[in-house]
């Protein structure tokens, strides 16, 4: 049987903003399966969204969620998190807002290392505002902001959260929905900060200067330049240079996460233990 | 010379946004960092362009939020350079820090602030909260009705901001998407008439004069902040209004084109009025003429020169007047709109007896209608032939659901 997505869409809130071919339909559609197999009370989700195209994501699914201001996620997330800690709070963003505009919230969350789950959908570009340069927009390809050929350094976003303390790191790409769903649920289900990059298209503003005019010419383009991670391992270093290892690139589950760290905070406040050391960390520095 | 000029035509079918990014060419600025942001980024994407196609000899940078794009502005102008931006709504919000930063320094920045409501509810469209949100960040604000003004009030804003006498940044102010991206004629002048109109930009205690080492943003406590900020109030009220009637008169001879501090129309022998400012101004123009067809003294005031506010030119305007509305396009948030409260100090210790009510209209890009004008005219009319309120004295128009009015 066909899987029913009605359930966890907000029917009157279709059709989306999105252009036809986007990816951001089919990560949407990952992200509701993996829910669903993980079998837990939509009730029990809270989704937060910034600003973008990606942005919509909160619209568009039936759980908790906020639509927040740009780059902000993972500052209204801590605060959803520490409020109820049982509940499953997943932050959506694109690259600019969570590379860019927000690149302080989401080192710092990694840092932290709460248990929230980022998925940084990463077209490699600022979509709704029509095509200027991002934190990952590839050195060389034409943008609105600079014409003449980008010259910014990129983010490596995944690179970027391990060096910050994220505990589960991932990559993944559209153009494989099943092994995107099965990484999203390792994903949700790693207590920590998991952050997991999802590779997209954007024809519309990122490919139509950039000789990728159709969706399927701009996942071709995806699909050059990234490899499963154990392709990748095996690659020479000098071949590794402009190609993005996919699956999970780092899974840490004996870190401290920092929910669990403030509840011990609480108990020395209701003095059911002593004040908090630096014996109680391996890592203290 | 490096850079090329652009042939216009004596009259180019502009939007609010590219009538905006000519003027930011043709004034040759030195520095545009910016950060995108609906329905401004045309503005700046424009300057990019004319980078990228060699109009332009200034730098354009992109940085990684709006904070960081007046942040660069700032750094720019205490360089030395001739600075400029643009964004709307978050955006703003997000700057807003940085805004009392330039104004606190003295430096001129001209901001092409494209009006937009502010989240939550997250809304793209026209209002003025944004520009409300910073009126007393220390910036002269003026506001554009349209893309020609939008046009016009650039170069007469760095005229103003740049004078050695004033330094203080200005924003120019100008409807979302109802200014910005619709297209009207736009008469143009020549790159060097515009060019000369501003003038070579001379920088006054620029960081890269190393003869003269200056330092920028000293910290002043109990001891000298409250003189900083009594003497930059005090240049806001009594240098700059003579400014900028210098910099209009002097764009009017260029040009022909009459900018007034509050603008008039129909006000000769009106009995009752409206006081707006954006795209409204023109609605309500229309709207006055027709009610004189059946009868009704109508006219319009428009606020052009939002900050400094101009208190005896806005009590001159309405002294004859018998009944005024205040027309504010931004949620008062428990008190009155802010037209309606610089309408009431401008007027409070006059001879005039005017009824002065508030509308709230407009938020998040509602239409003001013709038809809301007329009716708020017929309630103005009824105040004036009354010799007294008949409505309460704050009322929101065009809301769905029950009336809502206070006081």
């Amino acid at each position: 049987m066909a899987f029913n997505y009605e359930r966890y869409l907000r029917l009157q809130k279709m059709p989306t903003l999105w252009c036809w071919g986007c990816g951001d339909g089919v990560i949407l559609k990952s992200f509701v399966r993996a829910i669903d197999k993980m079998g837990i009370n939509q009730d029990d989700v809270c989704v937060v969204s910034g600003i973008g195209c990606s942005g919509r994501f909160s619209s568009y699914v039936d759980f908790n969620t906020v639509h927040t201001t740009h780059g902000r996620t993972i500052a209204y997330a801590t605060g959803i998190k520490l409020a109820e800690p049982s509940k499953l709070v997943v932050c959506v963003a694109g690259d600019g807002d969570a590379l860019a505009i927000g690149g302080n919230h989401t080192i710092h969350g990694c840092r932290r290392n709460i248990d929230l789950t980022m998925i940084i959908i990463n077209n490699f570009i600022y979509g709704l505002t029509n095509s200027q340069t991002s934190p990952t927009t590839p050195r060389g390809m034409w943008t609105v902001s600079q014409k003449a050929g980008n010259i910014d350094p990129t983010f490596n976003t995944c690179n970027l959260a391990i060096a910050a303390g994220a505990s589960f790191v991932a990559r993944e790409t559209m153009i494989e929905p099943k092994k995107l769903e099965k990484t999203m649920i390792k994903a949700m289900q790693h207590k920590g900060f998991s952050m997991l990059e999802v590779l997209s298209n954007c024809h519309i503003n990122l490919g139509r200067k950039n000789k990728m005019l159709s969706a399927m010419e701009n996942l071709e383009w995806i699909d050059s330049i990234s490899m499963p991670k154990k392709k990748y391992d095996a690659l020479p270093d000098e071949e590794k240079l402009n190609v993005l290892p996919l699956g999970i690139l780092k899974e840490d589950k004996e870190a401290d996460e920092y929910c669990s760290m403030y509840a011990e905070i609480q108990k020395v406040h209701q003095g059911e233990r002593k004040k908090i050391t630096q014996d109680d960390f391996e890592k203290k520095i | 010379m490096a850079f090329d000029k652009m042939e216009l035509n004596d009259i180019e079918v502009w939007d609010g946004n590219y009538a905006a990014a000519q003027a930011l060419r043709q004034a040759q600025v030195d520095v545009v960092s910016a950060y995108p942001i609906t329905p401004s980024t045309p503005i700046v994407e424009g300057y990019a362009k004319f980078k990228s196609d060699n109009f332009v000899e200034g730098e354009f940078v992109m940085v990684e939020s709006e904070h960081a794009a007046m942040s660069g502005c700032i750094g720019a102008a205490a360089a030395g350079g001739r600075v400029a931006t643009a964004t709307s709504s978050q955006g703003l919000a997000l700057m807003a820090e940085t805004l009392y930063q330039a104004s606190g320094m003295r430096l001129p920045i001209v901001l092409n602030l494209v009006n937009r409501a502010l989240a939550a509810p997250l809304n793209v469209n026209g209002d003025h909260s944004d520009m409300y949100m910073v009126r007393d960040s220390g910036w002269i604000q003026f506001d554009a009705y349209c893309p020609q003004e939008a046009y016009d009030l650039n170069f007469i804003a760095f005229k103003v901001s740049e004078d050695h006498d004033v330094r203080i940044p200005a924003i120019v102010n100008q409807d979302g998407f109802m200014t910005s991206h619709t297209a009207q004629g736009v008469h143009t002048m020549d790159d060097d008439t515009a060019f000369g109109f501003v003038g070579v930009y001379k920088p006054m205690n620029d960081m890269l004069d190393f003869e003269h080492p200056v330092t920028h943003g000293v910290q002043t406590e109990e001891d000298w902040h409250f003189e900083h900020k009594a003497r930059q109030h005090n240049d806001m009220m009594s240098i700059v209004p003579g400014k900028i009637d210098e910099a209009f008169a002097e764009f009017e001879k260029l040009t022909g084109r009459k900018y007034n501090h509050v603008e008039s129309y129909d006000m000769d022998d009106a009995d009752v009025a409206v006081v707006c400012m954006g795209t409204s101004v023109e609605t309500a123009r229309e709207v006055a003429k027709e009610m004189r067809e059946k009868g009704v003294k109508a006219g319009v005031v428009g606020i052009r020169v939002v900050r400094p506010f101009p208190f005896m030119a806005v009590a001159e305007a309405l002294k004859d007047v018998k009944a005024v509305a205040a027309l504010d396009r931004s949620a008062p948030g428990g008190a009155a709109g802010m037209l309606f409260n610089e309408i009431a100090g401008a007027l409070f210790n006059t001879d005039t007896k005017l009824l002065l009510s508030g509308y709230i209209y407009g938020l998040g890009g509602r239409d003001l209608t013709k038809a809301h004008l007329v009716e708020l005219y017929n309630e103005l009319q009824a105040n004036a032939d009354a010799g007294k309120l008949l409505t309460q004295q704050q009322q929101f128009i065009g809301v769905r659901g029950p009336k809502l009015a206070y006081l």
